[in-house]
């Protein structure tokens, strides 16, 4: 890995002329993780400001909470050793289960579709703490099977056990989470090396799976997603002036991040919210374009660049198998989230209603998207501390 | 800076090329991921921005025109007789109405769709119809009237009725049953406004009632909260101040029609829906003048339409440029009284008249000078929400043949025979064809027999042997008959002289319909039964061309014309402009203009400076015989003065010897009903100043002399300051 060493090189200069002291936590990470929070609350402010009448700063106040505590919780998990967490395995995935389950039980229904269960302080979103509940379990059974990791039967064992949470995500239902439990999985088959062979064969088998659920189902007449969701993810291929249609909202996204030009409209307005429906979650890449221009937006996606290239570099420093795949999961899971999310605002992926980690308003996607970076943080952390122990660079 | 760590080695096993590959891999998914991001936001933001911004913008306001004031129909010299004046609008803001009228929004469109379908059946069948009978001008009056009922329905706005609103909308039909009473205006009245004006523009705010007074206004004012989605704002109206005077002329004005919008060129291209535009008189000809351009609100609507509060700066309306027209307003005034006073006078003494106009004409420039027709009808009708029975009554669903029809201009767009009154133009024509000298005498006797058929003088008078002049004088049919007789050996000789003095084709008036008219020959009326056989032959039944499908012309045609009776159809305006041409060719020495009528006289700026000068000059000059028309000009000078003037009873009291007169009856007869009254004259100073050509018709008037011609002795009365004399109408002189 000395090839993306002069990062690392610098990295260190810093903390040595800061006097000998090293950071407990990856400082790139870490800046990332701020700077997105300080970006998410600049733009939930005026997008919202005519959301809930009679508390303009309603959003903006309950972000900066949820991010505050994010960050202790990344900066407790980052304490944590990761490795601990692996006896749990079987609880956490049992953990993951129950609360999936628990949302067809007790949760709240929106509409047609059931995501999240009412807590006294705030709704909770299952399908969001799923996320690192399935990268630390996937992890961890991998590792306990590493003698076996290129044989077939690990392969399938962990594609079973990943798409019972995720069926169960798909019924909610919630596409776009769906994507992200698979993109969790893929990302940690892909790193933890299983054969070319066996990933391309789960490949085909997810394209026929789709074309059966999307193309050939429906006409059997079976229908296995709802009318709204098949619209949802059809009409990006026609899109029409139905207001209700996603597709208008996604050409209204376009309408207004095109209009943000270079630096943003100075008052956007709420006529431009207006149009662009979930303009402080799952579109607050919208209100990002509009707000702050390309320039803004050039900005926060710098940001989450910077942070996957610090999660696949801790990936590759992390101290052991475990570390490297919940690292991996992250990636995957945040590579995912942002792609998606972002090609939804600006129209290249179909609207699957996916968050943008630490931008989207939101409780849960905020602490979850936290908790991932702090197992990140902590992988680092132990990394870092073992090679201390080893007299190398960190002495803390 | 120690080089140390990067030798450093990796607390478990290196990571494994296969790995190290994977990560690689993955990373550069990553960096194509972040490529195509970033690209698709250099082209949405940088390269296309700018279109989204004008996407954005556009799709966000919604410009609400605010009205510009309309420009002021004035008469010459400055009255104002179509004024714009404001007044205090009661509007209806729907989305802050109580709960209710989506049910009847959802309701009244349907309707509106089965109504619409309707309206396209007609319209195939219309164009069937047209494509059956391609010359509407000689349609007969059954076809034609089967044609202008399928335009009608054709060319009408599907009307629907909106659904009452059910009990369970109780505060809305509250507060509609509240400002009803309070307006004056029936609740379900204001529900229909307020569902169609929803329909058409979900944005816009409903239009209720365009004068208030003020005490509902101080009412609305102060109860606010009782009123949810009641306000108020000052517009400008059209007002007239007249009234019923002159309405054809002017028209009215209304919000421009769904068609109209439609269409792809002219006037209303780019039109705001809901503008108001002249529909027909003088606020259409001269509606791109009378306009204005309209400001705009910049409303500001979210996805649904819904207005949110707007920082946007209005653009105040460009007010439209002023019409000064030729009319004179004393003359015009004075000429309608004496129109509805003598069909007043009619009616009392058993004569059913029902209908008539005037025109004056400066024969010189062409300019009218009044103009009128009755029925008439207030414009003011439109400038707010009309009541079905009154749109009743100015478009009533059956075409009357006679009467009625407020709308309609009879001076310009109705035909008629004119009896009498047409025998200068037969003269004029015989004389110069050769037909007849001026001096022959002939036409004795109460009838002339044809061929078996006898072609008697009114009230079979006995007039002996006469002369052009005396003819004229004392309006000899049996003369004229003779005459036309005649004439047929030379062919279309009266015809062709009537054709180039005007009638039977348009005028060229500044209004938007004009009658083109029938000056009726062989060929035409060859030409009409061989469409008839050929449709009849197709169609296996009469098609309505011509009555009788056998019809040849007959001598006895050309004597009718020749007396202006038969197949003749011509408007007061045209036999104006054709007594024009000939007193224009008297008062020159034969030099016949053919003026160009009209009632534009100049375009002025709002403040009142002179803009725009309308220019018309003339249609046609050609040579007339300046002795022939000596000639007929003696006849009927002599018409209104001599002991055996079909008019000198009119005339009586009359400055001879300051202003001379010369005119003509008519007396044209109508199959089934009173004859109608009609007549001809020319006036001006003797030494040949300020010249005015005047017609009257009165339908169902009786003899020309009894309803007509007192019009036009109060009419110039009136132009030369002449004192009121009382007319002894009822002396049966035809």
């Amino acid at each position: 890995m000395s090839a993306i060493s002069p990062i690392q090189a610098s990295e260190e200069t810093a903390q040595q002329s800061s006097g000998g002291f090293t950071l407990p936590l990856d400082p790139l990470l870490t800046l990332a993780a701020i700077g997105l929070g300080i970006c998410s609350v600049l733009t939930i402010g005026p997008a919202t400001r005519h959301n809930e009448t009679g508390s303009p700063t309603y959003y903006v106040e309950h972000q900066a909470i949820y991010l505050v505590l994010g960050l202790v919780v990344m900066a407790a998990l980052s304490r944590l050793d990761y490795g601990w967490l692996r006896q749990f395995k079987v609880w956490i995935y049992g953990a993951l289960i129950v609360i999936m389950l628990a949302v067809f039980a007790i949760g709240t229904h929106v509409g047609e579709s059931v995501r999240s269960i009412s807590l006294p302080l705030f709704s909770f979103q299952s399908s969001e703490l799923g996320k690192t509940l399935l990268i630390v379990f996937l992890a961890a059974f991998m590792v306990d099977r590493s003698r076996k990791l290129r044989d077939r039967e690990t392969t399938a064992l962990v594609v079973a056990l990943a798409i019972v949470p995720t069926m169960l995500v798909v019924l909610e239902p919630d596409i776009g989470d769906s994507l992200v439990y698979i993109a969790i999985t893929a990302a940690v088959l892909f790193v933890a090396g299983v054969p070319w062979r066996q990933l391309a064969a789960l490949a085909l088998l997810g394209v026929v799976g789709v074309t059966l659920v999307i193309v050939v189902a429906p006409a059997l007449g079976v229908h296995v997603l709802k009318k709204e969701q098949m619209e949802r993810l059809t009409s990006f291929l026609h899109p029409t002036h139905n207001v209700e249609s996603s597709a208008f909202q996604q050409v209204q996204s376009e309408i207004a991040i095109g209009s943000g030009r270079q630096s943003g409209l100075p008052h956007p307005g709420s006529a431009v919210y207006g149009f662009v429906p979930e303009n402080e979650s799952d579109f607050i890449f919208t209100s990002l374009g509009v707000e702050h221009g390309f320039v803004g937006a050039a900005l926060v996606l710098s940001l989450y660049a910077l942070m996957i290239w610090r999660g696949l570099r801790i990936l590759t420093m992390a101290k052991d198998l475990f570390g490297s795949l919940i690292a991996a999961g992250v990636v995957g899971m945040l590579m995912c989230q942002v792609f998606v999310n972002v090609g939804v605002a600006t129209g290249i992926t179909p609207d699957t209603g996916i968050t943008l980690p630490l931008m989207s308003y939101g409780g849960s996607s905020v602490i979850t998207t936290m908790i991932a970076i702090g197992l990140l943080q902590s992988i680092y952390v132990r990394a870092r501390s073992s090679e201390a122990l080893k007299g190398r660079v960190l002495r803390w | 800076m120690s080089l140390d760590p990067l030798q450093k080695p990796e607390s478990r096993a290196p990571v494994s090329p296969q790995i190290a590959l994977r990560v690689a891999a993955l990373g550069t998914l990553a960096l194509v991921m972040f490529g195509i991001i970033f690209f698709r936001l250099w082209y949405l933001q940088i390269l296309t921005g700018e279109h989204y911004v004008a996407q954005q913008a556009a799709q966000r306001e919604r410009p609400l025109p605010i009205a510009a004031p309309r420009g002021q129909i004035l008469a010459r010299g400055g009255q104002v007789l179509v004024s714009s004046k404001t007044t205090n609008d009661v509007q209806i803001i729907p989305s802050q109405l109580p709960p209710g009228l989506e049910g009847q929004l959802t309701k009244y469109k349907e309707a509106l769709e089965a109504a619409e379908k309707k309206t396209l059946d007609y319209r195939a069948q219309l164009k069937d119809f047209q494509g059956a009978h391609p010359h509407v001008k000689r349609l007969a009056p059954s076809s034609r009237r089967q044609l202008r009922l399928l335009q009608r329905e054709a060319n009408a706005l599907p009307h629907v009725r909106v659904a009452p609103l059910p009990a369970s909308d109780g505060r809305l039909r509250s507060l509609f049953r509240r400002l009803g009473a309070l307006l004056h205006i029936k609740p379900r009245a204001i529900d229909e406004e307020v569902v169609r004006s929803v329909d058409a523009t979900s944005y816009a705010p409903v239009t209720i009632d365009t004068a208030t007074g003020p005490g509902p206004r101080t009412v609305l004012g102060e109860r606010q909260g009782e009123f949810p989605g009641v306000v108020q704002r000052p517009v400008d109206t059209t007002a007239y101040p007249f009234k019923e005077m002159a309405a054809q002329i002017f028209g009215h004005v209304g919000p421009v029609s769904e068609p109209e919008l439609k269409q792809k060129k002219g006037p209303y291209k780019g039109m705001q829906a809901g503008t108001i535009v002249g529909q027909n008189g003088l606020e259409y000809y001269y509606d791109k003048y009378l306009q204005g351009t309209p400001g705009k609100e910049r409303i500001q609507v979210n996805a649904s339409g819904e207005p949110l509060p707007s920082t946007l700066a209005p653009l105040a309306p460009k007010p439209g440029f002023n019409l000064q027209t030729t009319i004179d307003l004393p003359l015009q005034k004075a000429g309608e009284t004496a129109l509805r006073g003598e069909i007043k006078i009619a009616n009392e003494t058993g004569r059913p008249a029902d209908g008539g106009a005037f025109v004056v004409l400066d024969p010189v420039n062409g300019e009218v000078l009044a103009m009128a027709s009755y029925p008439s009808y207030n414009p003011e009708v439109f400038t707010k929400p009309i009541s079905e029975a009154e749109y009743e009554r100015l478009f009533p669903s059956g075409i009357p043949s006679s009467g009625g029809q407020p709308l309609l201009n009879r001076a310009v767009e109705d035909g008629y025979a004119t009896g009498s009154a047409f025998k200068p133009i037969t003269s004029i024509g015989a004389l110069e064809a050769g037909v007849i000298t001026p001096t022959e005498t002939f036409g004795a006797g109460k009838c002339l027999d044809y061929h078996g058929q006898p072609y008697c003088n009114a009230a079979y008078m006995e007039f002996g042997n006469v002369a052009l002049a005396q003819a004229l004088e004392v309006s000899s049919d049996t003369y004229f008959y003779t005459v036309g007789m005649r004439a047929n050996a030379y062919g279309p000789v009266i015809q062709r002289m009537a054709h180039r003095l005007g009638i039977g084709r348009e005028t060229g008036i500044d209004l938007p319909s004009e009658l083109e008219g029938v000056i009726p020959d062989k060929e035409w009326l060859e030409g009409l039964v061989e469409k008839e056989r050929k449709c009849t032959r197709k169609e296996h039944k009469p098609c309505g061309y011509i009555f009788e499908p056998n019809a040849i012309w007959t001598t006895g045609d050309n004597m009718n014309l020749a007396v202006g009776q038969g197949y003749l159809l011509t408007s007061p305006l045209q036999m104006a402009v054709a007594w024009s041409a000939e007193v224009n060719a008297y008062r020159t020495g034969g030099e016949a203009t053919v003026p160009t009528p009209h009632l534009g006289k100049q375009i002025d700026e709002p403040n009142g400076a002179l803009w725009q000068a309308l220019k018309f000059p003339p249609r046609r000059r050609f040579h007339l015989n300046p002795e022939y028309l000596h000639y007929i000009f003696e006849g009927i000078h002599d018409g209104t003065v001599g002991p055996g003037g079909t008019s000198t009873n009119v005339w009586v009291g009359w400055n001879e010897e300051k202003y001379p007169t010369y005119g003509k009856t008519g007396t044209a007869e109508r199959v089934g009903q009173l004859e109608q009254a009609w007549y001809m004259c020319f006036l001006q100073s003797a030494s040949g100043q300020r010249p005015i050509v005047i017609a009257v018709t009165v339908e169902q008037g009786g003899y020309g002399d009894q309803a007509a011609a007192p019009v036009a002795r109060a009419l110039a009365q009136q132009y030369y300051h002449q004192p009121k004399a009382k007319l002894i109408a009822g002396q049966a002189i035809p």
